[in-house]
């Protein structure tokens, strides 16, 4: 057995369904082995190496195991580098592959060598460059558990060619050796009796859910948290689904973009309990107005997130699940019904509205009426930007693992290649991937995949034919001048959905089609489908906090004042 | 090395390469400076010690720490001040030296407890042992003449005691 196929063995036994890979020179002993072991692994030949590592995300972020890349030396290693850079900002396990020019020539500027261990070094949560071929087993067990444990994150190996290419006799189950590596399960019991005297002390409490409760599977136990507590939730963009979103005790996401009764919530609770989620600059907004005089209280799994932006009155080192089933021995019926009442009022007065005419599409009603069809359903992936943040307002997620978005990083072109990620992940559900016309045009390559494999994921476009988030700033903080936002040039997308075989094309252009075409849509299942929506050009995204601005001074609709510069992060 | 921000931390890491840029990188990322480092094998030399001096300028090293701590080859990583432990740093020092002014720099070398390694007609070579204020006052007396190469090994530091470096 050569070092390759002790590498697919591995995978093997790591349970690994599918390999999202691209070949080249220094990756050939690698492919060969795909062949020669037999595998039951199948490869997934994408296009471009960046559509690789986010089909692995998407596949991790919709099953919770590790997605798997495989590419080779030099470029095909540094295309990875956003995908890894997206999933270490989100906490996605993913394991990227790497061929590597022979050893002796390391360092030495041989034919697509790159310094790949180097340059990837702060895009990951840990990495390795193999120097030995019987090390293999061990660097590819202990990659799956540093991925997977703990706060997940990507792991990167580097193989020589040279050392997979070499036979040797190998003990596939070798003992690991990560003498410096820890993760946290229960929390400090005295901490969480703490966490729940502070809530049966506190008179307007919030939940705040992030995907730190996804990860950890924590959603049941979240929604009995909530229902014994009788506590108003809101969650960020990425705690979606943690908590079903229709339950009467749901506000939705807070935030920048977040709605309007959640961000009422926050202006006004006493406490505030964020649950695997990190005060993110998207959330707090103004970090010395942010929840100014309510008791903070912090929950995560990576100890350096205390403190790390916003003091908390209380902090809990500990895995989600654990924690939150300890702290739910501890927790009665908290006597707040004025501010349940007050809660449910906010989400009356300040409800998610959008425009609608017969003559004017818009974003929020094509999301709205893919969410009535699906019944809030779906695996919906997004790529970054508007149509995002309006998935994320009118996108339902009964459940974790359902919504996939790059939040962190704000990777564009990362929603269509997650999206085929999770259909092979969970093939019996609908895969919606939510696109701009911008960030669609990053990846769609990747069309070739979608069609290759006949995966049946609904690629939404929402064509507003400029990079609506960015020309919404300079709309509202650039006098209008907009700069390297019209995407002039782009291609006839119905067009292009067809000239791949299995793969078919819509197009949405007046609400009164909206239904019909999505209905057809959903129908069509032999391969994957492209639908256009054109729609309107300069509409902008309500509720908005400016960024690094306070809760009160929270947008409802289009300001009538011209608006400061933000101070906040971009 | 004599500013008042400076912080000494002290880091157990696994001896594999490529652990010294990981916890570079923890520095560099939020701007750090580092003013001294000391990698060497530990006792173990499975292990390797780190002692890294650096100045912060956002206020204290605690989440530097959390993040160290936090890299899959890190054992532990602790900071330390001059009251819970003992530090040390290394200089070699060359200075201009002839019939002149040689017994003037002998007299300094002894003050400091330190010794002369190198002798020649032109210059002197003198190893002082000690913390490093007392390296940078001899640094200011040896100004009246002069130095014509420094070599410092950087801060070495050991937690008194029953507590962990």
């Amino acid at each position: 057995m050569n070092g390759a196929e002790a590498l697919i063995k591995c995978l093997e036994m790591q349970g690994v369904e599918y390999i999202f890979g691209y070949s080249g020179g220094a990756a050939i002993p690698i492919f060969d082995a795909l062949i020669t072991t037999n595998t039951k692994i199948k490869l997934i030949q994408v296009r471009h190496e960046q559509g690789a590592t986010h089909m692995a995300d998407g596949y991790a972020r919709a099953t919770g195991k590790p997605g798997v890349v495989l590419v080779t030396s030099g470029p095909g290693a540094t295309n990875t580098i956003t995908g890894l850079i997206t999933a270490q900002m989100d906490s996605v396990p993913i394991i990227v592959l790497c061929g590597q020019t022979i050893s002796p020539m390391l360092g030495k500027d041989a034919f697509q060598e790159a310094d790949v261990f180097g340059i990837s070094l702060p895009a990951v949560k840990h990495s390795y460059l193999v120097s030995e071929t019987t090390d293999i087993p061990r660097i590819v067990h202990e990659s799956f558990l540093v991925a997977s444990t703990g706060r997940p994150g990507p792991v990167l190996i580097d193989l020589p060619k040279d050392i997979t290419s070499a036979e040797a006799e190998f003990d596939l189950s070798p003992e690991l050796d990560l003498p410096g590596y820890t993760f946290p399960k229960n929390g400090d019991s005295d901490t969480i009796k703490k966490i729940a005297k502070a809530l049966s002390k506190a008179r307007k409490p919030l939940l705040l859910v992030g995907h730190g409760v996804v990860l950890s599977k924590a959603d049941e136990l979240i929604t009995k948290l909530a229902e014994r507590l009788n506590c108003p939730v809101v969650s960020t963009l990425l705690g979606k689904g943690a908590f079903p979103e229709n339950h009467n005790l749901a506000l939705g996401m807070l935030g920048m973009h977040g709605t309007g009764y959640a961000n009422k919530a926050v202006y006004e609770c006493d406490l505030i309990f964020s649950l695997g989620s990190r005060w993110d600059d998207r959330i707090a907004g103004n970090l010395e107005e942010f929840c100014k005089d309510a008791v903070k209280i912090h929950l995560d799994i990576d100890a350096s997130e205390e403190g790390k932006l916003l003091q908390p009155d209380i902090f809990c080192h500990g895995d989600a699940s654990l924690v939150i089933e300890e702290l739910i021995g501890y927790c009665n019926k908290l006597d707040i019904d004025p501010w349940v009442k007050k809660c449910a009022k906010f989400k009356k007065d300040f409800p998610l509205k959008y425009e609608q005419s017969p003559d004017k599409l818009t974003m929020q009603e094509v999301l709205d009426e893919f969410n009535t069809l699906t019944e809030g359903q779906a695996i919906v992936s997004t790529d970054v930007g508007q149509h995002q943040m309006f998935a994320a307002q009118f996108m339902n997620s009964s459940r974790g693992f359902n919504w996939l978005s790059s939040g962190g990083a704000g990777t564009m072109g990362f929603g269509f290649p997650a999206a085929i990620g999770a259909a092979l992940g969970r093939p019996e559900e609908i895969v919606i991937a939510v696109c701009g016309d911008g960030g669609f045009q990053m990846t769609m390559c990747e069309l070739a995949t979608a069609a290759l494999y006949k995966l049946p994921v609904k690629i939404l476009v929402l064509n507003n034919s400029y990079l609506g988030m960015v020309r919404q700033w300079q709309e509202l903080f650039f006098d209008n001048r907009l700069s390297g936002v019209d995407m002039e040039g782009n291609p006839d997308f119905v067009k292009f959905a067809e000239c791949y075989e299995h793969s078919k094309g819509f197009r949405i252009t007046k609400p009164s089609e909206v239904k019909k075409v999505l209905s057809e849509a959903l129908a069509y299942n032999d391969g994957p489908c492209v639908i256009e929506a054109v729609v309107a050009k300069t509409d902008n995204v309500y509720p908005m906090i400016p960024s690094g601005a306070g809760y009160d001074k929270m947008l409802l609709e289009a300001p009538t004042e011209k608006l400061d510069k933000p101070t906040g992060s971009t | 090395m004599k500013n008042s921000n400076s912080h000494t931390i002290s880091i157990m890491v696994v001896n594999k390469p490529g652990v010294l840029m990981r916890v570079g990188q923890v520095f560099s990322r939020r701007g750090f400076n580092i003013d001294s480092l000391v990698v060497s094998s530990g006792f173990d030399s499975k292990y390797a010690r780190m002692t890294i001096s650096a100045q912060s300028f956002c206020g204290d090293l605690s989440q530097i720490k959390k993040q160290l701590s936090k890299l899959v080859d890190v054992m532990h990583c602790i900071e330390h001040d001059n009251t819970n432990s003992i530090t040390k740093e290394l200089a070699l020092i060359k200075v201009a030296c002839d019939v002149t002014n040689r017994t003037e720099i002998l007299q300094i070398v002894e003050h400091f407890d330190s010794k002369t390694v190198g002798l020649n007609k032109k210059s002197v070579i003198i190893e002082v042992t000690g913390n490093s204020d007392k390296i940078d006052a001899m640094l200011v007396l040896l100004e009246d003449y002069k130095v014509i190469e420094l070599v410092r090994t950087g801060k070495v530091l050991m937690a008194r005691g029953g507590e962990e470096t």
